[in-house]
């Protein structure tokens, strides 16, 4: 894994702000994605989930106070592989996944924004970046904490889970 | 002072997002292209009044009802000469044309090649998922030849389109690929696609969840271009001729003048064509 180096409190905000807004962002479009196949039970929780996620962009926020953030192009944020590590990867979405799915894709994803903030509070050389970067991580790591304490409320599936007897999309 | 303020863009890329939920599949790639169109929109700071998204038919072409700027619906293969007609109308707008590879290299393929030819500036995407989607899974222009379903047992046994290469010969003035499960990447693909005056053909590999499973290890097998974009079409023939279908990035970007007639004097009102229309 390459080595993650931050060294400004801006731009370490712009990445912090930017990972909880994609989350946000994308936990909203499952959301409605489940609403359109009447996937109620799961698009309720990913509503859940956006909200979380809006509230770390508050506290992000909060966290700025006067320090401006500047912006980055998606692009050019210092993400792995290009993509924002909390970003779910939504081509496991499926229109019949359960609730324990949806908390897989979650887990994953705060796994990987977790060690985001810890490998940039691993590397960096500037102390304020570190002392936000690390609790962050740890914020992340009680994240994660309370998925696993929730998936134990949805076990997985048998499998079988995704045939649909009478599916939308059916090749005849 | 927040995100939202520091020269950040005039409008983020949720602006550009309709209210209108999406019909796609969940896992589709077409839901990331979105985001990679409306992504770089942003960046580019456009106003959704100046911006037009023109498609054809199929899953790819809804986005006009999922962008929230001016859009336009059209017939199938049909987007582009649609789309060729409003830009040089308006040449102020920003005018980007989205379409599927059934869309877009089989009932559109002629108005394909003579859009490369006349080299208008629009942006072309095609979101590529070799496969007829939205009618349930035919094989389409670009289907590998030995893709067995049950609409071809066995496969088609036809030698896949090379889009590329035909908008290279056709005289596209910039080539490029993305991938969908890259949408950064994608949108600044888009970006400088959109930037680049003439025609613009951008195709987007975008997975088929429900008709091409197959199509997950996609995000493996794609791998940034080996070497920089260049201008000289010799080069850039020989790099799509021998290219492995899984090269992103911007492939060929050319230097010829867009096409751009003078815009006349209006000879007619709107009035006076409706009338000519009216039954």
């Amino acid at each position: 894994m390459s080595t993650l180096d931050i060294n400004n409190i801006g731009e370490f905000l712009a990445h912090a702000h930017a990972l909880e807004a994609e989350a946000a962002s994308q936990y909203a479009d499952l959301a409605e994605q489940m609403e359109v196949h009447n996937n109620t039970e799961v698009a309720e929780l990913f509503h859940k989930l956006a909200e979380i996620e809006g509230k770390h962009i508050g506290k992000i926020d909060d966290k700025a106070g006067d320090t401006p953030i500047p912006h980055i192009p998606p692009w050019e944020y210092k993400w792995e592989g290009g993509q924002s590590p909390e970003a779910v990867v939504d081509m496991d979405a499926h229109y019949m996944m359960t609730p324990h799915h949806a908390l897989r894709m979650s887990l994953k994803a705060e796994e990987r924004a977790a060690d985001f903030f810890q490998r940039i509070a691993d590397n960096t050389t500037d102390e304020e970046v570190r002392s936000l970067s690390a609790e962050m991580a740890e914020e992340e790591r009680d994240h994660i904490k309370w998925l696993n304490e929730w998936l134990k409320k949805y076990p997985e599936p048998e499998n079988g889970w995704d045939e649909d007897m009478d599916p939308p999309m059916l090749q005849e | 002072m927040t995100a939202e303020t520091a020269l950040a863009p005039k409008h983020s890329p949720r602006d550009y997002k309709s209210d209108i939920k999406p019909v796609w599949c969940p896992g589709c790639g077409d839901y990331s292209v979105l985001g990679s169109i409306t992504k770089a929109f942003s960046e580019l700071n456009l106003d959704p009044e100046n911006v037009a998204v023109i498609s054809g038919i199929g899953c790819s072409s809804r986005i006009p009802a999922y962008t929230d700027c001016y859009g336009f619906h059209g017939v199938h293969g049909r987007s582009l000469p649609l789309a060729a007609g409003l830009k040089v109308a308006r040449p102020d707008m920003t005018v980007l044309v989205a379409s599927g590879d059934g869309d877009g290299f089989s009932i559109g393929g002629n108005h394909f090649m003579h859009a490369c030819r006349r080299n208008v500036d629009l942006t072309y995407v095609v979101m590529d998922n070799r496969v007829y989607g939205m009618t349930k899974g035919q094989a389409s222009p670009t289907t590998e030849p030995d893709w067995d379903n049950a609409l071809t047992p066995g496969g088609s046994g036809i030698s896949p389109f090379r889009p590329l290469v035909i908008a290279l010969a056709a005289g596209a003035n910039f080539i490029a690929r993305g991938f969908s499960g890259d949408q950064n990447g994608t949108a600044k693909l888009l970006k400088e696609a959109i930037e680049h005056p003439g025609f613009s053909f951008v195709q987007i590999l975008s997975p088929c969840v429900t008709f091409r499973p197959d199509q997950k290890t996609w995000k493996d097998d794609v791998h940034d271009a080996a070497v920089d974009p260049t201008d000289e079409i010799g080069r850039a023939a020989r790099r799509l001729m021998t290219d492995d279908g899984f090269n992103t990035g911007v492939l060929y970007k050319g230097e010829r003048e867009a096409f751009q007639p003078p815009i006349g004097e209006a000879t007619a009102t709107v009035a006076d064509l409706e009338g000519k229309f009216a039954l």
